[in-house]
Order: C-alpha cells, then structure tokens, then sequence
C-alpha cells in the first residue's frame, strides 16, 4: 500500500488533525470553563454557560485521549520524551483534566452556594492551567528541549520544569490562552442566553484582539530571536526510526519551510482570516463566529506544526536527538494498521458527533435552566 | 546508566495506586451500564413508567461513578509516558495501538453518548434513548476489551519481535495481538466481575430499601433485575476465570507456581493447596491443606502434564539469562557494525531471552560482566511475592463462590417473589456490598503484581521502564495524587451515600407526583 515515508507524512498530518480536533473541539469547553466567572455573574447564568457544554465536553475531551493514544502508537518516542521531561508541567495539565469531569458532575450535587462557587473555580482554573501551559509546552518546541538519548535510546532530560517558562514559550502559552478564549466566547455568544451572549460578544472581541497581538509577536520573535534547527546531509525519509541516525544543526531559520514550500503561507493566513471573520460576524451571535473561530484555531495550529516539519520535538543540548517525523515514528506496520482503523473509525465519529450536537441544537435560555434545574 | 532505584520503587508505587484506584470505578461503570439498559428495555416495551424511573434514579448513581471513572482514567494514559518513558519507548509500536484503538472504537462513543443519556429524555425518542444506553453499554464493554488486549500482551507478549536498530519490539501479527489467549481470557473475566459488581450494588442498596420499607415495589423490581444479571455473571466470572487460570499455566508459569506456592515441581496431576502459610525464606508451605489432583486439571487439563515448581523455573530462567547475554552482546556489535552477519544470527537465535539478560540491569551496567552468582541473584528475582499471591488468589476465589451462592439465592427469592421476607438475607445482602470491589482489586494484585518483575512477561523488567525522572518529582506527583484522590474519594463517598439515601422517593423520582400515565395511554410498540 503506501510507502513508509508516505506512511508518516499521514501520521504527522493525522497527528495535526487530532490536536486541531482536540483545540477546536474541546477548546471552547476549556474557554467557557475560564470565562465562567467572566460571563456568568449569577449562578443561573453559570448554569447557563455550563448547559451549553456540559452534554458533550465528555465527548470533546476524548479528542486530546485520542490524540495521546495516537502520539503513544504511532509517535512512541515523542510520546515518551515529552511527558516524562516536562514531567511536572504535565502533572500540572493531568490534575486539571482529573479535575474536570468530576468538576463537572460534582457542582451540581450539593445545593449550597460555596460549593458551587468552589467547583466554579476549579473549572475555571482547570481551564487556564490547560490552555497556557499547551501553549508554553508548543512554544518549548521551537527553543528546542534539553534531551538525549543514549546508545539504547533511553532519553535523560537535562532541564528543570521553571526553565520551560522562556518569555517566548510564555507568549506562546498567551497566543494559546488567548485563541482559546476567543473561541470559548463565540462558543458562548452562539449558544448561551442573549444576556450572556452580549458580554460574550465583547469578550471574544476583545481576547481575539489579544490573540492578533501575541500571535503576530510570536511570528516576529520567532523569526529574528529563535534559531530552527535543520537535519544536515542527506535526508533519509524511509528509513529505520533511530533518531540517533542523523545529524542536525541549530542556527537555522524556523521559516525556511515557508521559503520551500511558498503555500505554507495558508496557514497563518487562515489564522487572521478567522480573527478578522470573529470581529465582523460575533455581533450576529451565530454559528458563524464559532466557525470562523475555528479556522482561527486551525490555521494557528498548522502554522507551528508547518513551521517546525519535518521536526517534532528537537534536543537543545544534543540537536542530533531531536525526534523528527522521519525517524520518531512507529513501524510500518504498526501506522498501517492504526491508519485503516482511523480511515474506518474518524468518519463513524463524526457522524454520531454530528447528530449529537444536532440533538442539542438551539440556545440554552436562563429560563430553561431556572425551569428544568440542573438536570446532570 | 545504572537505573535509581527510589525512581523505580516509587514509580511502581504510584502506579500501583492510581490503577488500583481508577478500578474501584470502572468495574461498577462496566456492570451497572448493562443493568440500565435491560432496565430501559423493560421501560420501553412495557411502557411501565417506574422502570424509566429506575434506570434514571440508577443513573444518577452512576454519573457521579462516571465521573469518577473518566477522572482517573486519564492518569493512566499519561502515566505511561511520564513515569514509564522507556516502556513507551520500548513497547509503544505494540502497546500503543489497542490503546489509540479503544479510543476511536470505544472511548469516542461513550464519551459522546454519555451526555445524551443524561440530558437526551426529552430531546429523542423513547427508541433513540434506548439505542444510546445500549451504545453506552456496548462501548465501555469495546474500552475494557482494548485495555486487556494492551494488558494482555503484556503478560503473554505473543505477534512481535525484537528490531535491535530501533532499540523496541514491533509488531509482526496485529491477529496474534488481538486473539492473543490470555486477552480474551481476561476480557471475559474482568466485564463478568464487573458485570457482578454492578448487581450486588443495585442488590444491595435495594435490600437497604427494603429493610427500611421505603421504594419497595421499586426495590423488589431493582433487585430482580440485579440478582438474575448477578447470577449470570458471577456463574461466569468463576468458569471464566478457570479458563483465564489456564492461560495463565500456559504462559506465565511462575505467577502460576507463586499463586499455588508451589516450590517444587509435584508429579502429575498436582495437588491443589486450599490452605497454607508459605514460607519464603525456606521455599516450603507450612499447615498445607492439599486436594488431589484438582491442580493438576485446572492448570493443564490433563491428568499427566506436570506443572513446574519454582525451583525448577529458577533453573530454566538461569539458562535463559546465558542466552539473553548472548543476544545483548550481539546487539551491541550491531550497533558498531550494522551489517556483521555473525552477530544478526547470533541476536535472530536468543532475541527471544534478550530481556532476560536486561533482569541484570538492575545490578550491573553491563550485562555481559555478570559472574555465576549475579545469574543467581538474577534469576530468583524473577520469584513474585509468594504469600501475597497465595492469598489474593484465595481469597478472590473465595469470594466468587460466595457470590454465586448469594446470587442463586436472591434469584431463587426474586423467582418466588418473596425478596422482603427475610430480614437476614437482605442484612447479608447489604453487608455484601464491598466484596466485588476486594474482589477485584485483589484479582489486580494477583495478575499484575504476580507479573513481576517483568513489565513485559519475559522481555522487559519493569525497573527498566522507568522514565529517567527525579525521585523528587515523582514524589511531588506521588503526594498530589495521594492529596487528590482522597479528597475525591470522600466527595465521592459522601455524594454517593447522600443519593443512594435519598433514594427514588427523596429526588422526587417514584412514586410520581401526578398519577403515571396508563398503559394504554402510552402505546407500546415492540
């Protein structure tokens, strides 16, 4: 069937696909988890916010799953490498999603307002903790991080978790933040009830705006303050996944695929087409804001994983180490096989997503949720 | 470099707990998402509103476990890589893939219907509804198949080999993954015990009911419906556990000679020790009580195959750890000399012991230096804590007897509709409540602390699969989960009692304030 070069192109698009899917599918849970004491200033109106998403953030969720169990299966060695060396950082990312469904379930158990207040706050920071740290952690692998492998390609990591806080993995984490927040505002400005939606509005405003200031500060940064790292010789695509294999310089330009491949440039065009298409349409609080928000979170996405192809993950103290999509992948096989279950499964997923989300179509109103009480 | 040692003792701790933990709740998840959807059907074919009224009050008690199940789970996935970066390393090409499978065929699914099952009553239709808890049901049954497929591979790591440019296994037959015995041994076992474990939950808290005479037609029906699910199961959790017991004989023979603490290889057909004190130190069984023969046939279905002791496995392994040896030093000129020919043959002749060679690993950098006596000290490291598996085994079994009896008793009641007759069986019911959940934790104790010292039986020692972390960081992650989890485990107890107590009448579920809709003005369409 395919060739194993091939193979991995596939799996790092599909790699993309599922951390797209994740950001935009379970990215506006995560801004409406954060913008809960924002937007809703009474506990009805937060009861409104969280009916918009509480019957399918599950579901949502199990994009970044999905994405976790994909990276483990077909990217094993970044799989490894990330979540052991940023070890405490994910830790931080694990406690906020352990916190969320039971989050989520929990609130409404106990009719007492300090504990929903409590569970109000553990949302809210469950979701800034995801949100900036994603981002610090995307910012990380352009500085490249402090790994190795030895001759048995076990990895040592060199590195502590406060030096993962560079300013510009920090602004990495606020493009990250902030994208989010606009899209959890015009998941808000669609669905919630016109009281909510109104300040939502001014909210997605407002944080798509920050988010045009930080991405185009990261892009400057990134072109004039952060060396890319380039594999040096011949680049050898299907062959045997030992990183140690190659050789990679630092000192490059993180732009030089823009230069190879000029329709790159979509992405990032994409990105601020959806920030502008946020701006003319949020008034109109409808699906099409969340759409162009969308696109918004796509188009940033591409542009880094553009941006840093063909690597994943490079070694800062030992660029050699650095995981590429040409040596970091699983066998053949092995991609083989998790692409025609992800050929037969993605589509089967999208359909009963889509009617589950048509089921749930219509905005949820401060009436419904004074009437019905809280149902979950 | 030399592996630190509190890394791994820790990591192992942490892991040990977290999954320990996460298996309170997903064998409830597991069981009682069946007992919803037989209790829906029952709705709606008869249209009996008091059996909506079950599966939504159980519900309820099953979203808060939900919830819980969900939490937990996620540690697990991220576990691997944070503290077991080079069992990720090593074995994510096999390992991986039913994981990122259960996620697209399973997880997806019930993640996606879970919310409409809370919040879809009046948004679809009654059939729609049923199609969703069903799919609920059908989905958490796929995650749990998937995870033991993983699971399985680990204890009987069949359809892979050893590739010595990659430094990991791969996969070489998907099919021998996924038919693998022991998977589809474990696979039955483990929903059966859930499947138990969510009937003694409805059966109990419907005996509490009835004791205190409240919701009674509601706990009469509850329990019917529980102790027939009840019985089925826990009729195969113990055939199918045999059947799981001889997979174990075929593949992991040690964990089978530490369970039966039997220290000498006995002629055919081995004697079943009931009772016994093992000693370690003296490699001997104190006070054995012994059955004839039953060992024998469960282990080999024979009544000639003789089932190594202990000691004879030591020996066995010791040769292994001579060929592993081999194998590492092949490996090594591979890796100056990719094409020396010798080498590859020696590696394609012992690639199959290699990971014996890594049990080394733990005392010394470099295998190949190994003296007679590190072999020795070695090979009886492969020795599982005997007592703890004698006894878990023990008493697990013990427990799915009982389980039976209990179950064919309450169906027997049920059947002769007399379930609120006699005190004593529902005080026995009720006080019946946390045995599945010892049950099955011990039955995890038996099967993957029974598995050590390998990670994966025969290929890699678990100490080799730490990540290489800090013992500060994994105490840090260690202590927030020790703090989290029991802040959750209380919330989750105290929300749990609070609704199990309020019961149907106290949420306003049953008897219905305005008189139930008649049969007839609900028709039925089967």
């Amino acid at each position: 069937m395919f060739d194993y070069e091939t193979l991995r192109v596939i799996w790092w698009a599909l790699l993309g696909a599922l951390l797209i899917g994740f950001a935009i599918m379970d990215g506006f849970d995560f801004g409406i988890a954060a913008l809960l004491r924002v937007l809703g200033r009474t506990d009805d109106e937060r009861l409104v916010l969280l009916e918009t998403i509480e019957p399918t953030w599950e579901g949502n969720q199990v994009w970044f799953i999905l994405g976790g169990g994909a990276a483990f299966a077909a990217w094993p060695a970044l799989y490894a490498v990330s979540f052991s060396g940023m070890y405490l950082a994910i830790f931080l990312v694990l406690l906020a999603f352990i916190m969320r469904p039971v989050g989520f379930n929990f609130r409404g158990k106990i009719h007492d307002a300090r504990w929903r207040s409590l569970w109000d706050w553990v949302l809210t920071l469950s979701g800034v903790v995801v949100m900036l740290i994603s981002g610090v952690a995307f910012g990380n692998l352009f500085l490249g991080v402090p790994f190795q492998f030895d001759g048995n390609l076990r990895m040592s990591w060199h590195g502590s978790f406060f030096e993962l806080l560079h300013p510009f993995a920090l602004v990495a984490g606020l493009v990250s933040l902030t994208m989010l927040l606009a899209h959890g505002a015009s998941w808000a400005a669609y669905k919630a009830d016109h009281v909510i939606a109104d300040r939502a509005v001014r909210v997605a405003r407002w944080s798509t705006l920050a988010y045009v200031v930080c991405y185009v500060l990261a892009g400057i940064w990134l072109a004039y303050g952060v060396k890319g790292y380039a594999i040096i010789g011949p680049v050898v695509t299907g062959g045997v996944s030992n990183p140690l294999y190659k050789e990679v310089a630092h000192g490059s330009s993180w732009f030089a695929s823009y230069m190879q491949y000029p329709y790159f440039w979509a992405a990032p065009v994409l990105a601020f087409l959806g920030a502008i298409g946020v701006q003319l349409s949020i008034a109109r609080k409808g699906l099409g804001s969340f759409i162009f928000s969308s696109l918004m979170v796509a188009g940033t996405i591409l542009s880094a994983g553009f941006a840093l192809f063909p690597f994943l993950l490079p070694s800062s103290i030992d660029p050699r180490s650095s995981l590429t999509v040409w040596d970091a992948s699983s066998s053949r096989g092995t991609l083989a096989l998790m692409l025609g279950a992800t050929v037969v499964f993605l589509p089967i997923i999208i359909i009963y997503t889509s009617w589950v989300f048509r089921v749930l179509r219509g905005r949820v109103t401060l009436e419904h949720v004074r009437q019905s009480g809280h149902t979950y | 470099m030399i592996i630190d040692s509190d890394v791994v003792t820790l990591s192992r701790l942490q892991f040990a707990l977290t999954a320990l933990y996460h298996f309170l709740f997903v064998p409830l998840t597991l069981g009682l998402v069946w007992i919803l959807a037989i209790m829906e059907s029952v709705y709606v074919m008869t249209g009996r509103e008091v059996w909506k009224r079950m599966v939504q009050f159980w519900g309820v008690l099953f979203g808060i476990n939900f919830a819980m199940g969900v939490a937990t789970g996620v540690t697990m996935e991220f576990q691997f890589g944070m503290n077991w970066a080079y069992y990720a390393h090593y074995v994510g090409d096999v390992f991986g893939t039913p994981l990122a499978i259960e996620g697209l065929m399973a997880f997806f699914l019930e993640g996606t219907l879970v919310g409409l099952f809370f919040m879809g009553w009046n948004r679809i239709s009654r059939v729609a509804h049923l199609l969703v808890t069903w799919f609920l049901a059908l989905a958490t049954s796929l995650s749990a198949l998937w995870i033991l497929v993983a699971n399985g591979w680990m204890q009987n790591p069949v359809g892979s080999a050893f590739n010595a440019e990659t430094m990991r296994m791969e996969v070489t037959s998907f099919s021998e993954v996924f038919f693998n015995p022991v998977a589809q041994a474990k696979f039955v076992h483990t929903v059966s015990a859930g499947y138990v474990l969510g009937s003694m939950f409805v059966l109990s808290i419907s005996a509490w009911y009835l004791l205190r005479g409240r919701n009674v037609d509601f706990a009469k029906r509850s329990m019917t419906v529980a102790a027939s699910f009840g019985l089925a199961a826990a009729l195969s959790v113990v055939v199918l556990g045999d059947e799981s017991g001889y997979a174990v004989s075929e593949n992991q023979k040690m964990k089978m000679a530490a369970i039966e603490a039997m220290w000498e290889t006995e002629p055919a057909p081995a004697s079943f020790t009931v009772f016994g004190i093992p000693d370690v130190e003296n490699k001997t069984t104190h006070y054995a009580v012994r059955v004839p023969w039953v060992m024998g046939l469960i282990g080999t279905r024979s009544i000639d195959k003789p089932i190594p002791g202990i000691a004879n496995l030591v020996e066995d392994t010791k040769d292994r750890i001579d060929n592993g040896i081999r194998a590492y030093d092949a490996m090594l000129v591979l890796r100056e000399d990719r094409n020396n020919a010798q080498a590859k043959a020696i590696l394609a002749a012992h690639d199959k012991d290699l990971g014996y060679a890594l049990l080394l690993k733990r005392f010394m950098d470099d295998p190949r230096q190994a003296t007679p006596a590190d072999i020795q000290k070695a090979a009886d490291s492969t020795i599982p804590n005997v007592p703890v598996l004698f006894w878990s085994f023990r008493l697990m079994v013990a427990c799915g007897f009982y389980f039976i009896a209990l179950f064919a008793f309450s169906f027997w009641q049920a059947s002769k509709r007399q379930l609120e007759k006699r005190r004593w069986y529902l005080k026995l019911a009720l006080w019946s409540l946390p045995l599945p959940w010892v049950a099955a934790e011990l039955g995890w104790i038996v099967a993957e602390y029974g598995r050590q010292p390998w990670a994966i039986e025969g290929v890699l020692p678990t100490a080799l699969g730490v990540s290489s972390v800090t013992a500060g960081q994994v105490w840090t992650s260690l202590g927030g989960f020790v703090l989290f989890y029991s802040v959750l485990a209380i919330i989750d107890a105290v929300l749990m009692v609070k609704y199990a107590r309020k019961g149907p009448d106290g949420l306003g579920l049953w008897p219905p304030a305005e008189p139930a809709p008649s049969v007839a003005a609900a028709p039925v369409r089967a």
